[in-house]
């Protein structure tokens, strides 16, 4: 099967519904989060390794789902997004940012696994509202602070997806892209590379 | 002759462009940036509507005739 530019259709095309598929999980039973770590890896592996953004080139699930949502079901508004939105100084700030929020949720982690505090069933959105989210763990042979990482790296996974979301409808299709915190550490890796 | 340009101090290597460009004109770039193929590239603007940084636009260029 070929697309609208006469290009051959790959199965990594077709990745937007892995991220449909990993919220809907998620949902369901919070352990699932765990396997968000794929696309944190994923893309470290091939920028490290192969010093390229082949992850974010072809199989970026994100990506692909803001492209289907904004492009073939219209639903972005497809204008320039502001430019401080893509300039150096916000896209590292925002990569500060997310590390350091990614550095709170392990350090709950932490205190949940060392007994200091005890697991809260809930999902963080936009690092400040809470949202009752208890269905999605009953217990399992895996201690505590495994499903709290579950609750946190779901909450960071479902944040930054909805002001991708946000960002789709307002400007370009995949605004996002253009501050994504991994997007610009691959990006870093690879200039680092080729010095 | 008009061509797609990239700025590449904006580009942040999404690789929407690649994707979209009807003539494969436009490769990624060992990670860093898009580069566009002058030769191949026929100025239809299409990856100028898909960039999400605004840092490919199509304009005049010289050498290309």
């Amino acid at each position: 099967m070929k697309n609208k530019t006469g290009k051959k259709r790959h199965w990594y095309d077709y990745l937007w519904i892995w991220s449909i598929i990993y919220f809907s999980l998620g949902f369901f039973n919070i352990l699932f989060a765990w396997l968000g770590m794929i696309d944190f890896i994923l893309p470290l592996i091939f920028a490290i390794v192969g010093g390229n953004k082949w992850f974010c080139n072809n199989m970026c699930g994100r990506g692909q789902l803001f492209w289907l949502l904004g492009r073939n079901l219209k639903c972005s508004r497809k204008k320039p997004a502001p430019k401080w939105l893509s300039s150096k100084w916000f896209r590292y700030g925002f990569l500060a940012f997310f590390m350091t929020m990614f550095g709170t949720m392990i350090f709950q982690t932490y205190l949940v696994f060392s007994g200091a505090n005890s697991l809260r069933k809930v999902v963080k959105l936009f690092w400040t509202f809470k949202v009752p989210w208890e269905w999605a763990y009953n217990g399992s042979i895996f201690p505590d602070w495994v499903a709290q990482f579950g609750y946190g790296f779901y909450s960071l996974m479902l944040t930054s997806t909805l002001i991708g979301l946000i960002v789709m409808v307002l400007y370009k299709e995949r605004t996002w892209c253009s501050f994504c915190p991994m997007g610009t550490m691959t990006q870093g890796i690879c200039k680092l590379k080729n010095k | 002759m008009r061509k797609a340009v990239n700025d590449i101090n904006r580009c942040v290597a999404c690789g929407v462009c690649c994707k979209e460009c009807p003539r494969q004109a436009i490769e990624i770039y060992k990670g860093c940036y898009a580069l566009v193929d002058t030769g191949v590239c026929v100025g239809c603007g299409i990856c100028e509507k898909a960039c999400p940084a605004g840092s490919i636009t199509v304009s005049d260029t010289e050498e290309g005739r």
